[in-house]
């Protein structure tokens, strides 16, 4: 054993007699630069609350989203006449000239009056049951239901209507789809714009803690430069190191709020007969969040745990040319 | 990586280190070292030696390329390094194998995963250089000291575990700075065939010291550094 083991280009001697064989594993795959445990463990759980609230947001967005497009698809496809009763006319027959004028309008798929019978029920949540609507000037209500995607001119039907039946009024809820548009619009708009800030409150969090973690190892990525490992490399190692981190965060965070949204559904459906969940329901559609849904969560874990990696390794190299 | 027998070629037969008039201050300070001009030729042997506190470390760290001269002209391997890319620094350092005065060993890695480092960092797969490592490290005395985390190792089993990520890359040029001063003489005698032998397959090896008792088992080139400047006994 007095000289140096023979050049790497030779092939190794055969292992001398008595000594142990290698054992099947040398590496442990440990990581080059270590992340203490304890910032670790707190930047994975600001991870994990980032994610949380992002996905919450967003779910909340998408719930926004999914149900509007049912409000405004069936209030957009539905009109009425509202025929007001005057002393002088008869009720009946103007409900019936209005329904036929209405026929006439192209685009029109169904028209459907309702019937005086129909119209009180429709009080009698206002009103209380057991009133006498004779004495009181019940207007009638005509439902009209458009061909879909169909947009028709109702100048002349309005027009028709002024002329022949005095009393009538079209609505075509032209004011409220654009209103409910607007306020759907901006929930989801201000959903993803916490996503995004959310977002970049994570890459700023995984900015200070590379920044720490590669302060407190300097002297391990000195070593690793002397033994000849590029900046790319260094980097490298700090972003597989922090993807992780950032996997395990956004996971527990997708997680939880995944959880919660399954079980905000069960609360939900037990509340269903209530008035209150009635409410929610009427806003908010049934409180689960489909597979749309659930893929944009899952899809933001993801990008989190991205961001992270992508941040550290960008703080590395930033860190590294500024050092020399 | 060039063969170590190959001195055909003109970028073998260049300096390893060539200073000329280097000087080094920290801050305002005065000049710690000044007007270094000397070459370290290829497969030469020599002692850095001076008292301490004389610029030895330092001087080091210039190869290095970890400090940055005032002034002067430094080139390695025959390269200017005053405009080299941070590319082709990473290069000339897996030329140069380095023996730290405090080992520099990483306290989370194993023996073996330490001496094993610069040939991780190069992107090698772990199959290419096991038999090579473990070989090296049984070699040293470490054989069954590689799965131990240095924390626990003794100081003259951490030296040898340095010595041995140095010497894992066969590199063109060994810088040791004291690597002999945790180990006793019979140890320290063979570290230095060692590095004798490593010398012999085409090593440039400086050895900083100030062990005369280590220095006068070979004659050979001393660099002694005082007052800053640097005197060559040939």
């Amino acid at each position: 054993m007095s000289d140096l083991p023979p050049p790497r280009s030779s092939k190794p001697p055969p292992q001398q007699q008595g000594q142990r064989p290698l054992p099947a594993s040398l590496r442990r795959n440990a990581p080059l630069v270590p992340v203490d445990s304890a910032g670790g463990r707190a930047l994975a759980a600001v991870i994990a609350i980032l994610t949380f609230l992002a996905a919450l947001c967003a779910g909340g967005a998408e719930l926004v989203a999914t149900s509007s497009e049912q409000w405004r698809s069936d209030i957009a496809r539905e009109v009425t006449i509202q025929v007001r009763p005057n002393a002088q006319r008869a009720i009946q027959a103007d409900v019936d000239r209005a329904v036929a004028l209405a026929r006439q309008t192209p685009g029109v798929q169904d028209v459907q009056a309702f019937t005086r019978e129909e119209s009180e029920r429709l009080l009698e949540p206002w009103l209380g049951t057991g009133l006498d609507f004779d004495d009181l000037p019940v207007p009638r209500l005509i439902v009209l239901k458009l061909e879909a995607r169909a947009r028709p001119d109702f100048g002349p039907l309005r027009q028709a209507l002024k002329e022949q039946v005095p009393g009538a009024t079209l609505d075509d809820h032209a004011l409220w789809v654009s209103r409910l548009s607007t306020m759907a619009n901006t929930i989801i708009g201000i959903g993803a714009a916490l996503v995004v800030l959310v977002l970049v409150a994570a890459g700023l969090a995984v900015t200070f803690a590379t920044r720490g973690a590669m302060a407190g190892n300097r002297d391990v990525v000195e070593v690793l430069h002397f033994v000849g490992a590029s900046d790319d490399f260094i980097a490298r190692e700090f972003q597989r190191r922090f993807f992780k981190l950032g996997l395990r965060g956004s996971a527990a965070g997708a997680g939880a709020a995944l959880l919660l949204t399954v079980l905000l559904g069960f609360v939900t459906r037990s509340w269903r007969a209530s008035p209150a969940g009635d409410q929610i329901e009427a806003l908010f559609g049934t409180f689960s969040i489909g597979w749309r849904g659930y893929a944009i969560v899952v899809l933001i874990a993801l990008a989190v745990a991205v961001i992270t990696g992508i941040v550290s390794r960008l703080t590395v190299r930033r860190f590294l040319n500024g050092n020399g | 990586m060039k063969a170590f027998y190959d001195n055909d070629d003109d970028e073998s037969m260049a300096p390893a280190v060539h200073f000329e008039n280097v000087g080094v201050r920290y801050g305002m300070g005065p000049e710690v070292l000044r007007d270094l001009t000397f070459s370290i030729e290829p497969h030469s042997f020599q002692f850095l030696t001076g008292p301490s506190g004389a610029g030895k470390t330092t001087l080091l760290r210039l190869i290095l390329l970890s400090v940055k001269p005032t002034r002067g002209l430094i080139s390695l391997f025959g390269e200017d390094v005053s405009r080299i890319s941070k590319d082709e620094l990473t290069d000339l350092r897996r030329r140069m194998g380095v023996v730290f005065q405090d080992f520099r060993l990483l306290d989370h890695l194993t023996t073996y995963e330490n001496v094993a480092l610069p040939l991780r960092v190069q992107g090698k797969e772990e199959a290419s250089y096991r038999n090579e490592v473990v070989e090296l490290l049984r070699w040293v005395g470490l054989g069954d000291r590689m799965h131990m985390l240095p924390p626990v190792l003794s100081g003259g089993e951490k030296q040898r575990a340095a010595i041995a990520r140095a010497l894992i890359v066969r590199p063109d040029l060994l810088l040791a700075d004291e690597p002999t001063g945790n180990v006793d003489p019979s140890l320290a005698r063979r570290l230095l065939r060692l590095f004798i032998e490593l010398n012999r397959l085409g090593t440039s090896v400086v050895i900083a010291t100030h062990d005369f008792s280590l220095m006068d088992q070979l004659n050979v080139r001393r660099l002694v550094l005082g007052d800053g400047q640097l005197h060559i006994d040939e």
